[in-house]
């Protein structure tokens, strides 16, 4: 190996490492604020690059029809025990209507939007808008009831929900994978390394979104709601802070984040149906380098990982799987080590 | 007696050669195979997530260390499959050794992050490994045989391997029954509640999760060698995360917490797996794994709506009946020697605590002779509970020294604490609600026991049992408990569990005795009948150290009183001597100004 593989190696694991980066604050902020260790990350992932990829051939994504699926379920839901809870039949309408409204409109603009062929830019938003809708969607319908459980139990539905979201993937997208064209064909050359549009644009857009993500929570009241949810449950529902409306808004982002990671590398490699499970592993294996807590920390394990990664593949391609999550080992009893004792008892 | 259990078991035992002397169709004796296989590792899924509320998700990968290790042995060396059994569970358990050591000292969420890490590193190795045949896997294995007369007899197909398969299955189930009566598997059953109580007991919980993980990765393992000969052929797919998964989900649907479940939900979700394989694809009309949708979406419903599991259901309508009692005759345990009376039993010397910049306890002293009572007041946030938690280690301290019976225990761990022979109670009780109130109060006695959790599943522990529930018993007739001994301990009042913990601290045979606001909660008949409790205590030689705030109580009780206010000794003495302290007064009541 010399400076010039070394270099396009660590060009490489950076630009996997954003998204990694984005992935893994994704998976912080849900933990922190729901206690959910949400491994169907990944699939927001997939399902982003594949609606994109759908659009592209002029079809109606088929996670249009999921949403919408998704969003009665959710809606029934919300009318049912709102209903069982006030008895008041008219704000338990219009409360399920409020969980209807957003994913109906998306989903009648991607309907009449699909033929049209709109460039690729509009098509990646419609994309990121389809896949955000089903945050709030996911949280209402599987954790929302469960807000209470431990984080045990919530591990396991997680693992429900990746189970079949990704059984759905296969169901609406199909089990072909899909490439989708570079947001930005340019090429440049910097001394030995090759720098494609597309991995300034994974820089750029992995930045800001970091930069954005530090802003809300600094800034806005939003934000800080969320942090104080993350910090004590109890002390701030007690301040009007509901605990419901800080989950959902928690996995609009994190499915924000994980549709935009999933355009981000949709022109790098080919994605299937499940394809972001283990690309949602990753960011994982980031979050757990910064103990599910602290973003600066996930944003530093998502580079290692990376790098970890390419100079794996490199090295010892067929087992670079195998090198990035038995790293998870010696970083875990790193933790264990300075930690010292447990922390279960409250 | 037999317990009602027991028949269902015995009936479950006897079926076994019964069906494999059915004109079943092969089929589904191959279905029951499996069925036994996966509840084999579900065993160990209920013992680990069930009753110690750890998780894996990385079992399937156990089962493939298991598997190949048997595979590649007995193709490339020749072992006979009964010894490449043994090198398996060896491989399986140092594997589960090192994932458990480094993941369980941390909060209860790693092992399942680890273990799914694990699992997929796995996963990928076995499927790139050339030695192990990449994905194609090991072929050509060969079955499962017993030298007979006329040359070895093949156990390892059909009607033979069922009956093996199931006596395996059965013989775990058995043995898990029994570790879970038994005193390290009461230690087992506390886990889940948090470790402050199992540890102020004497027992090491983490030595525990690591040996019930280690133990869950063995089922696993053995389930893995019977795979693999019964197959004869292994490959990667069988023992991929989807798989470790879908243990899990079998294990959940059954009733996480019951043996039984165990194998309901396997044999549930494999039928239902191999039905839906056809049904699905043929309803949508392409193939694909689409049987996970239905899985994901069970899975959550089964969590929301009967989190217990199908197995519940059952459980309900049999209650176990009460233990019967048969330890009359079983000699006592040995008991400690007990500090003279007038001897010095604690020395409290300046013992400091700083959360950051706050000194919560501000260099406290105080001495507790044999035979004394010893009361700690003072107002709300004075630090009592943290000097409590100060002297029984709880917490560690920032400085100071303290003194039990003239050794020195500053630095030592809760539970080495208590093997010295000082027990404690808490200001919120913590007990195990789903074990008798005898069950409970044995607990304490768990220092004074020495079984193991070997000899714990093949019941060669029974002396020793009867012995530690004849203390139970005695310790809860000594404080008026004596008609509680079957009760759930969770149906009890207030009251009555206040003095259950008391029991169970007097268990443990201590030389002085620490409770943490027993009177909390308690009606003024219990107050009285707990002061008359903690005089015949006094009477008995027994040392005590009480937090309260009833002062009724504390003033009748005591011997010695010690103040605290804003973390700082305010002033010590008799209750008149404090009853008289315009200091205290000022304390309580505020001054005039």
């Amino acid at each position: 190996m010399d400076f010039s593989i070394a270099s396009i190696l660590l060009l490489d694991g950076f630009t996997n490492g954003a998204v990694y980066a984005l992935l893994g604050l994704a998976t912080v902020l849900v933990f922190t604020v729901t206690r959910v260790i949400f491994i169907p990350q990944g699939e927001f992932v997939a399902y982003g690059a594949l609606t994109l990829a759908m659009l592209q051939t002029g079809k109606t994504p088929g996670t249009v029809w999921l949403l919408l699926i998704l969003a009665v379920v959710a809606a029934l839901m919300e009318l049912l025990e709102r209903w069982r809870h006030h008895g008041n039949a008219v704000r338990a309408a219009q409360s399920a209507l409020k969980t209807l409204a957003f994913p109906a409109i998306i989903s009648v603009l991607s309907i009449w939007a699909a033929p049209q062929q709109f460039p690729l830019g509009v098509q990646a938003a419609l994309s990121v808008a389809i896949v955000t809708a089903f945050g709030p969607l996911v949280y209402r319908v599987a954790y929302q009831s469960l807000e209470a459980a431990t984080p045990l139990v919530l591990l396991i539905v997680s693992v429900g929900v990746h189970f079949a979201m990704t059984g759905l993937g296969l169901l609406f997208f199909g089990a072909e994978g899909f490439r989708n064209p570079p947001f930005w064909d340019e090429r440049f050359t910097v001394g030995p390394l090759a720098l494609s549009g597309q991995t300034v644009i994974i820089f750029v857009v992995s930045l800001a979104l970091i930069v954005l993500m530090w802003l809300y929570f600094e800034k806005s009241l939003r934000g800080k709601a969320l942090r104080a949810t993350a910090v004590n449950r109890t002390g701030a529902r007690l301040m009007g802070i509901s605990s419901h409306t800080s989950g959902q808004l928690t996995f609009l982002l994190a499915a924000f984040i994980g549709a935009l990671s999933g355009l981000l590398i949709g022109p790098t490699t080919t994605v299937f149906y499940d394809s972001g499970f283990l690309i949602g592993l990753k960011g994982f294996v980031a979050a757990v380098i910064a103990g599910l807590s602290s973003y600066p920390g996930a944003l530093l394990g998502a580079l290692f990982v990376g790098v970890v990664e390419s100079f794996g593949s490199f090295w010892a391609s067929a087992f670079k799987e195998v090198i990035v999550f038995t790293l998870v080992l010696p970083i875990l009893l790193v933790r264990s080590l300075r930690s010292g004792h447990s922390d279960e008892d409250h | 007696m037999l317990k009602k259990q027991n028949i269902a078991l015995w009936l479950l035992i006897a079926a076994v050669p019964l069906v494999a002397v059915l004109p079943l169709p092969d089929f589904w004796i191959a279905q029951l195979n499996y069925i036994g296989l996966y509840a084999l590792v579900c065993l160990g899924l209920v013992l680990l997530t069930g009753v110690g509320g750890l998780t894996s998700f990385g079992q399937a990968a156990f089962v493939g260390i298991g598997a190949y290790t048997t595979a590649w042995l007995t193709l490339n060396t020749g072992m006979s499959p009964w010894l490449t059994l043994f090198v398996g569970l060896g491989l399986t358990a140092v594997s589960a050794l090192v994932v458990g050591l480094i993941t369980l000292r941390m909060s209860g969420h790693y092992l399942p992050l680890a273990t799914i890490a694990w699992g997929l590193a796995l996963y990928y190795l076995m499927g790139n490994l050339d030695a192990l045949g990449k994905y194609d896997g090991l072929l050509g294995l060969k079955s499962l045989s017993i030298p007979g007369l006329n040359g070895d007899i093949d156990i390892g197909q059909g009607r033979l391997f069922f009956v093996l398969t199931w006596a395996i299955l059965l013989a775990g189930a058995i043995a898990l029954l029994n570790l879970l009566d038994s005193r390290p598997g009461r230690a087992i059953r506390s886990l889940k509640g948090g470790t402050q109580m199992a540890e102020a007991m004497g027992i090491s919980t983490f030595r525990y999760k690591v040996t019930i993980f280690v133990i869950a990765a063995l089922f696993a393992s053995v389930a893995g060698w019977l795979l693999a000969h019964f197959q004869r052929t292994v490959n990667p797919s069988a023992f991929g995360l989807k798989m470790g998964i879908e243990y899990l989900f079998m294990t959940v649907v059954g009733g996480v917490g019951y043996v039984w479940g165990a194998i309901v939900g396997a044999g549930l979700i494999k039928l239902l797996d191999d039905q839906l394989q056809v049904l699905l694809p043929a309803l949508i009309g392409t193939s694909g794994s689409y049987e996970v949708i239905v899985f994901g979406i069970a899975l959550v419903l089964v969590l929301k709506y009967l989190p217990d599991g199908l197995w519940s259901i059952v459980a309900r309508k049999m209650p176990s009946p009460p233990r019967k009692v048969d330890w009359q005759n079983a000699p006592d345990l040995p008991a400690r020697s007990k500090p003279a009376q007038g001897d010095l039993v604690l020395q409290v010397d300046k013992i400091r605590k700083q959360f950051g910049g706050l000194t919560a306890v501000n260099d406290i002293s105080f001495n507790i002779a044999a035979g004394q009572i010893v009361g700690l007041i003072g107002p709300n946030g004075a630090g009592k509970s943290t000097t409590f938690n100060l002297i029984t280690g709880v917490l560690s301290k920032t400085s100071g020294q303290v003194l039990f019976r003239g050794s020195d225990i500053s630095a030592l761990p809760s539970r080495d604490i208590s093997r010295q022979g000082m027990a404690r109670t808490f200001q919120h009780v913590k007990m195990i609600p789903d074990m008798t109130v005898l069950e409970n109060v044995a607990m304490g006695a768990y220092t004074r026991g020495r079984s193991g959790v070997v000899s714990s599943m093949l019941r060669t522990n029974q002396a020793e049992e009867q012995s530690l529930m004849k203390e139970a018993q005695r310790q809860l007739e000594r404080i008026g408990m004596g008609a509680y001994l079957h009760e759930q301990a969770g149906n009890l009042a207030m009251g009555p569990q206040r003095l259950m913990e008391i029991a169970r601290a007097l268990c443990c045979d201590p030389a002085l005795l620490l409770l943490d606001e027993p009177a909390a909660g308690l009606r003024h008949k219990e107050k009285q009948a707990l002061a008359a409790v903690l005089r015949q205590l006094q009477g008995e030689g027994m040392s005590i150290l009480l937090v309260e705030h009833d002062m009724d109580l504390v003033m009748d009780v005591c011997d010695h009183l010690v103040v605290m206010e804003f973390g700082t000794l305010l002033t010590q003495g008799t209750p008149a001597e404090i009853q008289a302290s315009p200091a205290v007064r000022a304390a309580y009541l505020g001054t005039e100004h």
